[in-house]
């Protein structure tokens, strides 16, 4: 194991065809396309992005589910379409929003028949599952049918599932959707400790939940319409906006200013508008804090009173409506529409 | 390495298979499930007999019908069986993808889950031929019984009915509808031309090839021999060629379309990971 990657891409893409009716012309989807990514063995990864952007497909081919169309990807040392054999012992998936398990089995027996199929010893493998099933607190419900559980606790047993075979590269695909904040925090702290005991381990991890990618990733790929737009750690990724200054400030009525009087200062990038109760809402991109001198002389020329005044920290859902050019919200009631 | 991946894979198949089949909260209805139904199959099958040739069981042609319907049950136990568990792990418990992914191999590992159907399929097929020798009179004699035969047969069988399951499967695993109709479809048309119910020579000319490709014929054939020698000789279909001959043809055919279902299964696979079939579910 001396390749230090444990992900590897390059170029990669995938295109559906789509059956529609008989009559209707086969169309094709682009799903994935050109992307080329790397991650190190012991790194968090995250792919964000909305739906539809790609990132359930991207875990497919990297597992070995789904033959990519174009381009090639290593995981663990080994081409996922030429050698999945080599592949799938070292890693392991997982995938959030979905009850899969035999109903009619234990917990218990649901997780040591995936570990025996794994080889591992049986006596290990059953101290394994109590070990993980009482960190995620649902030791009590080791002899429970797994039919008789409910949804979130269902996909704690799948997440258990996962890490139950100590994978070199782990892929969770939207781990925490559908669990309530408290299931979704120790699920969090759960993957963080799971890396924290072993500097090999890595794990890849989708979701389109701005605030999970950014308290969890090193490094975070954003993903839309199939393309990697950016790919570095949050931090990074953020401070390519922190040039800018942004403020929210609210104010008493306007008196005249507009927008485009506040854009023709010189150090003022941006200024927009939102009405709300006895009075505005600006947010402002400036040059530099001290730009702000400048607008306050503004205010105090037109007589507008400042009633409060944020200086906004970026967040990644800034960073991507900067790479696309609209909210994630919005690219998502956009794909819908279309779809 | 790889003899321990393929136990495995056959073990713990086998052992899930087993706990789904025998997973019935009422013993009652598992009583019901796996008697009653062969039972009243084969009662049916003996009323439409007894009307048609106006209640004369003493031909041979009764003794043919009843132990080829009875041994057609490991038909649709193993091979429908085998071909079955795509469909119950891809749309019924969505854990298709992650036995994919598991270090093991998928068609040891569906073989495996055709296990508890044989299983079960032997109790119904045991108690069918019992039920047959008691009340019916099935001219069954144990002293005439080639047990060497029969059990030769019998495995044999069983290995090509399971490796027909797996040609369905690959099937299957393309197919992302219907699915769960193929398997049947396959072991009614085998009813149909394997010569379960009925000698081939009833069916017109030009369709009995078919007949005559099929494994399963012959190995009714073998089996209503090795049970029941010489009755099962007043039948012209087969009736020049010797047991051994059978068996061998039996043989050759298993082992042609054991070679065709496996690469078959492995064309599939391919197919279905290139159209990302392997975790589509149709959400029935
Ligand atoms: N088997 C398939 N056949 C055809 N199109 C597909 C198939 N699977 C996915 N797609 C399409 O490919 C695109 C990417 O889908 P994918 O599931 O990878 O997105 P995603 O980022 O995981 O979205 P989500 O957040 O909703 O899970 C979508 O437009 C989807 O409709
Ligand atoms: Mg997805």
């Amino acid at each position: 194991m001396s390749n230090s990657l444990a992900i590897e891409t390059q170029g990669l893409g995938r295109i559906y065809k789509l059956r529609g009716s008989k009559k209707e012309k086969r169309k094709e989807l682009v799903a994935l396309q050109d992307v080329s990514l790397t991650v190190q063995r012991g790194e968090l990864f995250g792919l964000l992005g909305p739906n539809g952007a790609g990132k359930t497909t991207l875990i497919k081919v990297l597992t070995t589910l789904l033959s990519p169309t174009s381009g090639w990807a290593r995981v663990a040392g080994a081409d996922v379409h030429a050698e999945p054999n080599l592949v799938r012992p070292r890693i392991n998936m997982v995938s959030g929003g979905e009850s899969s398990g035999y109903g009619l089995l234990t917990v218990k027996e649901n997780l040591w028949m995936f570990s025996q199929f794994y080889g591992a010893p049986s006596k290990e493998a059953n101290e394994r599952i109590e070990a993980l099933l009482e960190m995620v607190g649902m030791k009590d419900r080791m002899h429970t049918k797994s039919s008789d559980l409910s949804t979130g606790l269902r996909q704690k047993m799948n997440i258990v599932r996962g890490f139950l075979t100590d994978p070199e590269v782990l892929f969770l695909d939207e781990p925490t959707l559908g669990l309530d904040v408290g299931a979704s925090r120790d699920v969090r702290k759960f993957i963080l400790e799971w890396l924290k005991a072993d500097r090999e381990r890595t794990l890849l991890l989708t979701t389109h939940y701005m605030v999970e990618a950014d308290e969890l990733c090193d490094r975070v790929a954003i993903i839309n319409k199939g393309r990697v737009l950016a790919c570095d750690t949050p931090s990074a990724l953020k401070q390519r906006l922190q040039k800018d200054v942004t403020f929210e400030i609210e104010t008493s009525p306007l008196n005249g200013l507009t927008p485009q009087m506040m854009e023709s200062q010189p150090e003022v990038k941006k200024a927009a508008l939102t009405d709300i109760e006895g009075g505005a809402r600006w947010k402002l991109s400036l040059v530099e804090e001290s730009a702000l001198a400048r607008v306050f002389n503004l205010f105090a020329q037109k007589e507008i009173k400042v009633m409060n005044l944020n200086k906004r920290q970026p967040t990644l859902e800034d960073v991507f409506v900067d790479l696309v050019g609209r909210s994630m919200a919005e690219e998502e009631s956009n794909e819908q529409s279309a779809g | 390495m790889q003899t321990s991946t393929s136990w495995r894979s056959f073990r713990m198949a086998a052992w899930l298979g087993w706990l789904i089949e025998s997973n019935w909260t009422d013993p009652f209805l598992f009583a019901i499930y796996s008697i009653v139904k062969p039972l009243s199959g084969a009662a049916i099958l003996v009323i439409m007999y007894g009307i048609i040739s106006g209640g004369n069981f003493n031909t041979p042609l009764f003794p043919y019908i009843y132990l080829g319907n009875a041994f057609y049950i490991y038909v649709g136990a193993v091979m429908t069986g085998v071909s079955w568990a795509v469909v119950d792990d891809r749309e019924h418990y969505k854990t298709l993808k992650y036995m994919y992914i598991a270090p093991i191999y998928i068609p040891v590992y569906l073989l495996g889950r055709g296990v508890a159907r044989f299983i079960t399929g032997s109790i119904a097929v045991f108690i069918t031929i019992v039920a047959g020798v008691l009340f019916l009179k099935v001219p069954l004699h144990w002293a005439e019984i080639n047990w060497g035969l029969f059990f030769v047969t019998l495995i044999l069988g069983v290995v090509m009915l399971a490796l027909l399951g797996l040609l369905l499967a690959g099937i299957t695993l393309t197919v992302a509808r219907h699915e769960g109709f193929i398997g049947e479809a396959t072991a009614g048309a085998l009813y149909i031309f394997s010569g379960a119910v009925f000698p081939l020579d009833v069916l017109p000319e030009w369709i009995r090839p078919i007949g005559y490709f099929m494994p399963t014929t012959y190995w009714l054939e073998l089996l209503r021999r090795s049970l029941v020698g010489n009755v099962a000789q007043a039948f012209p279909t087969l009736a020049n060629f010797s047991n051994l001959q059978i068996l061998g043809i039996l043989l050759g055919l298993s082992i042609f379309f054991g070679v065709v279902s496996i690469w078959v299964f492995r064309y599939c696979d391919s197919v279905a990971r290139e159209r990302g079939l392997i975790d589509r579910t149709t959400n029935y």
